[in-house]
């Protein structure tokens, strides 16, 4: 382990990293606040998913400690601001930090969002939502294409959480992103927390949703814990909080999709009042045991084996 | 343009409009199912944006936060924000503009000081990201012959950075970056902050007069020669030997050159 | 380059080796203290949570943070309540705490 934390690691040679499998893996989230606690249980089964944005400064602690990890675990590199869903061309800049990041980590999977945070020159710094339309479709695909083209591995595109819903659209939201994978070649990144959250806020079923969503291509599942607030009608709006325990509902949720398309890499995502480690591991081995029960001969393929 | 292009790409400057706008309508785009209302449903967003971006603010400057309690720091925050948004995706570079604004805002004038520490805050977190980089030895200074002194051109480490104040700003931010209890501080005395990042951890020195002008001179590449002689006019009785054994122990170097003869 | 904004070689040599004296008496660490000491900076540095970092959860929903049209009203004073800024003196008598404007 020492060798792990090397102080200069980040500056020495390359590193040379195991290609680690993913399938069939429960994760959660790398929380810096964890890595002690991380490092000190040794290699277990896992993987943990980072939000690339935050290892794109340039040297510091935060590398050390994605390093640190990733000699240890498969890594889930999880883009939070691309601007997929945005009407106007991606950042270039951006795009080229998350290939170095890709090209450095080598990441197990490689995941963004079906959503939209920046306009004009404003960072919004919120995955803000897009009406689903022919034209929304086009852009969007040609967004993947070019992402899939820099980092040269299939991206994972997320269900988003929605609050709000759109005149204009013409689709559903499972028809557009079936569509987008059929066009791309890209996989999904189903959250089966979002799909709970948008079903109760608008009036839909989420078993529907499901199995109206194309499992096949499902690369990684992430689950949440979510917040429970009123809309203007005083009907239960939910929030896509991440700062408590996945709900029941979403478990029984899970297990339905996992019944259906076996042991399918599985995040518990938790972003805000993080509690310790261990209650984390706990849900972690929670969605893992769900797992084992449907354990199959094949496993989906992952982002190194692709490439 | 043809018109169907012109509406099926018109959402994101309609559903922006109103994010950091509270005084406008939500966007007449959006709605909620069977025909519910969308206002509260709209909030959800101008909430995600502004809260986590207060959020990001309280995590970048958190000795200014404690300085001015919780309550004036979010209030603050959030007329920063709706002036100066962020125009990178990445939080970590977002808010150097805080310190100009807090200088410029009415509520802050009592604290003519808080400005340069939140100077040092932001300073603290760039060492924090900048790149990693091995510091000069004393061993490489050790075999410079001495007669080339005079020409010795240092490289600044990635990670360094100096922030000077006329107010006691440093003082401040130490007293505000832990839990401890804060004491009697006299905000008048000048300090000049030292930042660096030799290996892992952020470390903040007090720079003794003359420090801050000699470091300055070093960074920009002026021979050592003609650095410590700038300094000297300025600030007699600055002490060169006690300044370069505090530059190399900080770590404020990667490499020394020789300049032009 | 005139000697008069140069420090002679010797003046600097002999800083130089004052220097060089003084990073030396503050005493090279044993190895095994050299590595007690990186361990210690480690553990005490890998608790601390990241700065400003992107995230993809939502925030706390309506709360009335991004929604209130009311920034101040005048009597921001109010606000100072809770800070350390009451300890923080200029010799004039100014301190830290906001008075209504």
């Amino acid at each position: 382990m020492s060798e792990a934390l090397s102080p200069n690691a980040s500056v020495a040679t390359p590193l040379r990293l195991p290609a680690f499998p993913i399938g069939g893996r429960a994760g959660t989230s790398f929380k810096h606040e964890h890595l002690r606690a991380i490092l000190a249980e040794g290699g277990q089964r896992g993987f943990f998913e980072v939000h690339a944005e935050n290892y794109m400064g340039a040297g510091g602690p935060p590398h050390r400690a994605l390093e640190a990890v990733r000699r240890d675990y498969p890594v889930s590199l999880h883009g939070v601001c691309m601007s997929i869903g945005g009407r106007q061309p991606l950042d270039q800049a951006h795009l080229a930090r998350f290939r170095n990041l890709v090209h450095r980590y080598e990441p197990a999977l490689v995941s963004e969002h079906l959503a939209w945070s920046t306009h004009e020159t404003t960072y919004f710094n919120d995955l803000l939502p897009l009406p689903y339309t022919e034209a929304t479709l086009g852009r969007v695909c040609d967004h993947i294409d070019e992402v899939q083209e820099a980092i040269h591995c299939p991206l994972l595109l997320e269900n988003p959480s929605t609050y709000v819903l759109f005149r204009e659209s013409t689709m559903s939201e499972t028809e557009f992103i079936r569509r987008v994978a059929q066009r791309t070649g890209c996989r999904l990144l189903l959250d089966i927390n979002n799909v709970f959250v948008s079903a109760t806020n608008h009036g839909f079923s989420a078993l529907d949703y499901l199995s109206d969503f194309p499992l096949s291509s499902i690369g990684e599942i992430h689950l949440a814990g979510h917040a429970e607030q009123a809309d203007d009608e005083g009907d239960p709006l939910l929030i896509d909080s991440h700062d408590c325990p996945v709900a029941d509902a979403v478990w029984r949720l899970f297990e339905n999709v996992i019944g259906r398309a076996g042991p399918i890499p599985t995040l518990i995502e938790w972003d805000s009042k993080i509690p310790e480690w261990p209650i984390l591991r706990a849900e972690a081995a929670a969605a893992q045991e769900i797992l084992d029960r449907y354990r199959t001969a094949t496993l989906p393929g992952d982002c190194d084996a692709a490439a | 343009m043809p018109l169907l292009e012109v509406a099926s790409h018109s959402y994101a400057p309609a559903f922006a409009a109103a994010l950091l706008r509270p005084d406008r309508e939500p966007p007449s785009i959006v709605m909620g199912p069977r025909g519910k209302a969308a206002a509260k449903r709209y909030n959800v967003y101008r909430n995600n944006v502004m809260v986590s971006l207060i959020d990001a603010l309280a995590a970048i400057y958190p000795g200014v936060q404690r300085v001015t309690g919780v309550d004036f720091f979010r209030a603050m925050a959030r007329f920063h924000i709706r002036a100066t948004p962020p125009t990178s995706p990445l939080l970590f570079d977002y808010g150097r503009d805080l310190p100009a604004f807090i200088e410029r805002y009415e509520y802050a004038r009592s604290m003519p000081w808080l400005a340069d520490t939140a100077r040092m805050e932001r300073a603290w977190l760039d060492a924090y990201h900048a790149a990693d980089a091995e510091p000069l030895s004393a061993a490489s200074l050790a075999a410079v012959p001495s007669c080339q002194l005079a020409e010795l051109v240092f490289t600044a480490h990635p990670a360094t950075r100096i922030v000077r104040s006329r107010f006691s700003a440093l003082t401040i931010f130490v007293a505000n970056r832990s839990n401890d209890p804060v004491g009697s501080i006299n905000a008048a005395s000048p300090e000049d902050a030292l930042i660096t990042r030799p290996d892992y951890d952020v470390v903040v020195r007090h720079l003794p007069p003359g420090g801050a002008v000699f470091l300055t001179h070093l960074i920009s590449g002026r021979p050592l020669g003609e650095a410590a002689a700038s300094t000297l006019e300025i600030s007699p009785a600055f002490d060169v030997a006690a300044g370069i054994a505090g530059l190399i122990q900080a770590g404020a170097f990667t490499a020394v050159t020789f300049g032009e003869p | 380059m005139s000697a008069k904004n140069v420090v002679s070689s010797l003046i600097l040599a002999g800083a130089v080796t004052t220097a060089l004296a003084t990073i030396a008496a503050a005493g090279p660490l044993t190895k095994a203290e050299g590595e007690a000491a990186m361990a210690a900076q480690k553990e005490k540095c890998y608790g601390v949570a990241l700065k400003g970092q992107n995230d993809c959860a939502a925030g706390p929903g309506t709360t009335c943070q991004g929604t209130s049209t009311v920034d101040f009203q005048g009597n921001a004073w109010k606000f100072v309540q809770g800070g350390t800024c009451a300890s923080i003196k200029l010799p004039n008598g100014k301190h830290g705490s906001l008075k209504p404007i």
